[in-house]
């Protein structure tokens, strides 16, 4: 139930705050992302750039990069994960406490990126992790994180906090564990999570 | 005589201690450092064997970010692998594009016009020093400051990255060398903007060393640690200032005069103790000699062409035989082998990376050290996984 934005300003004028639960805790939530210090390749130097002082990424409350997955929020995929990398991937992401994100930085981690044909290189990491934000770019610039986060941000704002598209930290019967992909013969196995991700159907 | 200890004596200066031995009857801890770790410079495994918090045993595992370059690269036409090689060591992707070119060059036997090799030596002393200064940065935030020293490398970097931005669009992956030349011509105002950038990088130099050169923490935790011994160094092919820091006087910059540094007056910083701390100062002070080249070549940079007109820059086919063109990157001997069949495609593509090689030294530069002084010495290595695995 959402408050009439004019009565609000009208009631904040008078010194009175009015505001949802949802929205107040949305509001913390989304003001203190602290991402894990975690990188994978050329990716995770526009990363780094990012929290240094010209970008400046503490304006957005996230420059606190936790160097363990259990203080973390958001995972930044930065950089090519190649089969070797991908297991250790997923059992980060699913050391992660809920709630969690994932943003996909950078051609690789999205799809494989320039090296896509290559024997050892997973062809984007949402074949076996939930992603909320993909960023393309070879390397994104930093602008483009910084871009990435105010998606997320508002991306969690939006979230209900009851019903059926509330959260699946909130949701019991959500799934929490990932299956970590094992390297196999030819492939990693599975080749991904069907409960992520599904072949594009691709329509001629 | 067992086989290790033959070993031992053939390769002289190689003398690792082969068997560390434990002291008092604790147990020996396994731990593996990695592939997320905080200091791993990426996705690097240390498997760490330890008595208490000394290092008995080091074993490196590579590979988390093999990304088939080299594969790649011989299915593709010989231009084609220019981008990738951006994607080496993503500090310094304008060494690495001169480095292949300079391969591809000799392979087909092709010369560069004057400017352009100016052009080049320019961007390659710029990427020196942004590279230096990030990796004394990341040293430093691995000692425990966090972010301080790392924000003033990066201040710089950011207006060395400025610089290479507007004139080949991209701030890291500039894929700007071509065969025979460049890709677009510098302009008297990104000349007038270098020139500017250079002027402050001497302040920056003894800013940085203010903070940090006699600083007590940073003196007790580097000097002394991570010793290694000049001939151990020769023996196990290490380059770059990893080398020069133990003492040996080795820069490709001077001995194959490559490009034009022949022209160019400057030293050749030498360490005498090999240890973190020397590697810090050598550092130090090829940013400053980079400075004096850059001082030199940009008033110098004459007209001209940038790309001989002769130059085939795509679809040629190279005469059966190989070339290996190798410069002093800021990392180490950064080279390119490459083997042509007469086909568009180079039969063999090797890559000769200095950030693997000087990492086949690190146990030897640990063992016996504490587990906190690894990551220490693992900085002062200084490698980029990209270029580890490729
Ligand atoms: S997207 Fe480009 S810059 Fe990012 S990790 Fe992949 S190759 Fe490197």
């Amino acid at each position: 139930m959402a408050i009439e934005e004019n009565l609000k300003i009208e009631l904040g004028k008078q010194g009175v705050f009015v505001t949802t639960l949802e929205e107040l805790y949305n509001w913390g939530r989304r003001s203190s992302i602290w991402p894990m210090q975690f990188g994978l390749a050329c990716c995770a130097i526009e990363m780094i750039a990012t929290t240094m002082a010209r970008y400046d990424l503490a304006r957005f409350g996230a420059e606190v990069f936790r160097p363990s997955p259990r203080q973390a929020d958001l995972m930044i995929v930065s950089g090519t994960v190649t089969k070797k990398m991908a297991p250790q991937v997923v059992r980060l992401y699913n050391q992660m406490a809920e709630p969690r994100y994932v943003i996909a930085m950078g051609a690789c981690a999205i799809s494989g990126g320039p090296f896509k044909q290559g024997y050892n290189v997973l062809k984007g990491i949402d074949r076996y992790i939930p992603v909320d934000v993909h960023i393309p770019g070879c390397p994104p610039r930093p602008e483009a994180l910084i871009q990435a986060f105010m998606t997320l941000q508002k991306k969690i704002d939006e979230q209900p906090l009851t019903g059926e598209n509330r959260p699946r930290f909130l949701n019991q019967n959500a799934q929490g564990e990932f299956p970590v992909p094992e390297p196999a013969d030819h492939d990693l196995e599975p080749p991904s999570n069907p409960g992520v991700w599904s072949a594009p159907v691709v329509i001629r | 005589m067992s086989i290790a200890e033959t070993k031992t004596e053939k390769l002289d200066g190689w003398n690792r201690p082969p068997t560390m031995e434990p002291e008092g009857e604790g147990e020996l801890l396994e731990i593996a450092m990695g592939p997320h770790h905080p200091s791993t410079h990426g996705v690097f495994r240390m498997d760490v064997t330890l008595d208490g918090e000394r290092v008995m045993r080091l074993k490196p595992v590579f590979g988390y970010l093999h990304r088939n370059h080299e594969k790649i690269a011989e299915g593709a036409a010989y231009l084609a692998s220019m981008p990738y090689t951006d994607r080496l060591d993503y500090f310094c992707s304008l060494s690495n594009n001169w480095a292949y070119a300079l391969a591809v060059e000799k392979l087909v036997g092709q010369a560069v016009p004057e400017r352009a090799q100016y052009i080049r030596v320019i961007l390659a002393e710029l990427t020196r020093i942004q590279n230096h200064a990030s990796s004394i940065g990341f040293l430093i935030q691995e000692m425990g400051a966090s972010g301080t020293p790392l924000m003033y490398a990066f201040r710089e970097r950011e207006k060395i990255l400025d610089l290479f931005e507007s004139l080949t669009g991209s701030r890291m992956m500039c894929n700007y060398m071509r065969f025979g030349g460049c890709r677009v011509d510098v302009s008297a105002a990104w000349l007038a903007s270098a020139r500017k950038v250079v002027a402050g990088l001497p302040a920056f130099v003894d800013e940085f060393e203010a903070l940090l050169t006699t600083n007590e923490i940073l003196m007790a935790r580097c000097q002394g640690v991570g010793v290694l011994k000049p001939d151990l160094a020769v023996n196990a092919s290490v380059t770059g200032p990893l080398l020069r820091a133990s003492g040996v006087n080795y820069d490709i910059r001077k001995v194959d005069r490559y490009g034009i540094y022949d022209r160019f007056k400057f030293r050749v910083p030498l360490g005498d103790h090999g240890d973190v701390y020397d590697r810090y100062m050598v550092r130090v002070l090829e940013m400053r000699e980079s400075i004096r080249i850059l001082e030199q070549a940009l008033p110098e940079i004459p007209a001209g062409p940038i790309m001989d007109p002769k130059a085939k820059i795509r679809g040629f086919r190279p005469k059966p035989g190989e070339a290996y063109g190798r410069i002093e990157a800021p990392k180490g001997e950064l080279g390119f082998y490459l083997i042509s069949d007469g086909s568009p495609n180079p039969y063999r593509y090797r890559v000769r990376p200095p950030s693997l090689i000087n990492l086949t030294i690190l146990e030897d530069m640990c063992l016996g050290q504490n587990v906190a002084d690894v990551v220490l010495i693992f900085g002062s290595v200084d490698i980029v996984l990209g270029e580890v695995d490729r």
